[in-house]
């Protein structure tokens, strides 16, 4: 391997394998740690622990590779797995196969061109990324209060069909992981009907770049409301379909319940998030709990679950999308009328039909596409809820017309550290129901 | 639009006697390093008990930048975000972090869910956090040259580097 540049011979950094180790390369102390004691646990979560072989010796154990080039990964993660026999003593994720540097990306691009990069981070919910990087864009600019009444519903709209396309994706990937082949046919059928809307309306099935600093890039065409009337018709009693088909079916049920169960207080300790956090029975939804866009003016309820296991996760998402259809009708409703973006000189370029007959209009438009738009110093962080969690964005502006640091948090990536805790003395097979009911986007992971 | 507007407001608040300043209408509290650990263990008592992100900035570019309430700017600022889930409450930490000395200590005695987020800042940032289980790279290849988000790290310039290639 060659060295770049002698700056970072300093900084040449091997600090050691990132892979799982064996028993005989770790610390009494370092095997506690990786089975889960460090969490904040009462002593008689503790003492359970003790229950766990956490001691087998090293001619009774296995470490072996999942992935990364494995169907039910979801991508490109890599599991090493410690295995005695079929049981699963300890887990370790390794991740960055997918990493591209897009945070990296984002300080070279203008807040006109961060919605391209973002977009692309978690590609099953590529809206709602684009909501949090322009909000947080928004805020700093100032301008967070003058969206039009319009834009912001939209954004919900968006949003939510989001949610429902993302979820209805798990449902499809989920059933796909444990046999239930046929529901990934279906799965995939009633994401594309959103899709489809998606295409219609921004011209593009995923990374739209549709949501932006100030707005939406264009308006709801012409038959939206019929559009979006016949995706919730055509969804409602399919959803009912998939109760028939896994809900409420022995396999399916056996397949999951008890599977992957983590408590409330190590979900809180592990910063886990969405329905992970949900699933425990904690109703923490920053729709509701910390109201962003106009989501107070809405009813809907909060799904929880009770065990904290893998079946609690299917059906809180199976749930979210019928709470999800909930706000989209209410929303078709009261869809106001009114401009999709803000009128501000400083953001927004000017139509397309002044360009024709304006120099003035022809030059901002051409200063704002190549140079964009300054944003005030500050740093500002925005958390909203995506289907994976809090979603955040950390920008830190300069001055300047580009983002000084654009960080994303990540859900997933975060999320996927309570893997070893559910894996934990579950059998091999579990783990595949256990990464499948966490639902991680990797493109979002590693970034 | 708001013109004028400060980066941040200087306020009178206290909070486990470290000063909190609010940026864009969000609280945030700037902490020593020493303190640091022992901030977020009370802030821990005090139902602050998700940490929500944790990351760095590379200041290299804005030496002469205001932190507020007269503390002392330096290169690396880990940026702690907690929350609230009995309040509703978020509350962002900042601790400067010198270039010369570029460590912390680990959160992960406090919220063990920081693990994988301190290996990120670790490898995009190279600030160590002493007493961390598994300082290793979590996103770059583990045998890999500097820490990209660094200010220094050229853009676009590096070739690719595979694993275990022939020089």
């Amino acid at each position: 391997m060659t060295v770049v540049d002698d700056r970072f011979a300093a900084a040449n950094t091997d600090e050691g394998p990132q892979e799982l180790r064996s028993r005989s390369q770790l610390t009494a102390k370092e095997v506690l740690r990786e089975v889960g004691a460090v969490l904040r646990m009462s002593e008689s979560q503790a003492a359970a622990l003790a229950d766990i072989k956490h001691d087998a010796g090293e001619d009774q154990t296995m470490i072996i590779n999942m992935g990364p080039q494995h169907p039910s990964t979801h991508g490109v993660l890599r599991l090493m797995l410690e295995l005695q026999g079929e049981t699963v003593l300890r887990c370790k994720p390794i991740i960055g196969y997918l990493h591209t540097g897009m945070e990296k990306t984002g300080e070279q691009l203008t807040y006109m061109q961060g919605g391209t990069n973002v977009t692309r981070m978690d590609y099953a919910s590529p809206l709602i990324n684009e909501l949090v990087f322009s909000l947080a864009v928004e805020k700093l600019l100032g301008i967070d209060g003058d969206i039009p009444e319009r834009a912001v519903w939209m954004r919900m709209l968006l949003s939510e069909l989001n949610r429902m396309s993302s979820h209805l994706l798990f449902m499809a990937s989920n059933g796909m992981d444990l046999g239930a082949v046929s529901m990934m046919l279906y799965g995939w059928r009633e994401r594309e009907e959103v899709l489809r809307f998606f295409q219609k309306v921004t011209g593009l099935r995923m990374n739209h770049n549709f949501i932006r600093p100030g707005g939406l890039a264009a308006d709801l065409p012409a038959g939206w409301r019929d559009d979006v009337l016949d995706i919730l018709e055509k969804i409602e009693p399919r959803l009912d379909e998939y109760d028939v088909l896994m809900t409420g079916q022995p396999i399916w049920r056996e397949r999951l319940q008890g599977v992957g169960v983590i408590t409330a207080d190590e979900a809180i300790a592990l910063g886990a998030t969405g329905p992970i956090l949900r699933s425990t029975g904690v109703a923490w939804d920053l729709r509701r709990d910390m109201p962003y866009l106009k989501y107070a003016e809405l009813d809907f309820d909060v799904v929880v679950g009770s065990y904290g296991d893998a079946f609690d996760r299917y059906a809180i998402r199976l749930n979210e999308i019928r709470e999800s259809m909930r706000i989209v009708h209410q929303i078709v409703d009261r869809m106001p009328s009114g401009d999709y973006r803000i009128q501000d000189k400083k953001v927004t370029p000017p139509p397309r039909a002044r360009i024709d007959e304006s120099m003035e209009a022809l030059i901002h438009h051409f200063k704002i596409f190549t140079e964009g738009f300054k944003v005030p110093e500050g740093e500002v962080y925005v958390g909203i809820e995506s289907p994976r969690g809090e979603i955040g964005c950390y920008i830190v502006s300069d001055g300047s017309a580009k983002p000084y640091r654009m960080r994303i948090r990540p859900p997933s990536f975060i999320n996927l550290q309570t893997l070893p805790h559910m894996m934990r003395g579950g059998l091999v097979a579990d783990a595949v129901a256990v990464i499948s009911s966490v639902d991680p986007v990797l493109g979002e992971v590693d970034r | 639009m708001s013109d004028g507007m400060t980066e941040v407001q200087k306020t009178a608040e206290e909070l486990h006697g470290c000063p909190v300043i609010v940026s864009l209408g969000q609280r945030v509290l700037l902490v020593g390093r020493e303190q640091y650990v022992s901030v977020m263990k009370a802030l821990l008592d005090d139902t602050f008990d998700l940490c929500v992100d944790l990351t760095a900035v590379d200041y290299l570019l804005m030496p002469n930048r205001v932190v507020g309430a007269d503390i002392k700017p330096e290169r690396f600022e880990v940026v702690v975000s907690v929350m609230s889930m009995q309040k509703h409450e978020r509350l962002r930490l900042r601790v400067q972090v010198p270039a010369d000395d570029a460590t912390i200590d680990t959160l992960f005695d406090v919220h063990p869910g920081t693990e994988a987020l301190e290996r990120e800042v670790f490898d995009m940032f190279g600030i160590v956090f002493n007493g961390h289980p598994d300082p290793t790279r979590i996103l770059m290849p583990e045998d890999w040259d500097g820490h990209p988000l660094r200010k220094d790290y050229d853009f676009g310039r590096i070739p690719v580097q595979f694993k275990g290639s022939p020089a």
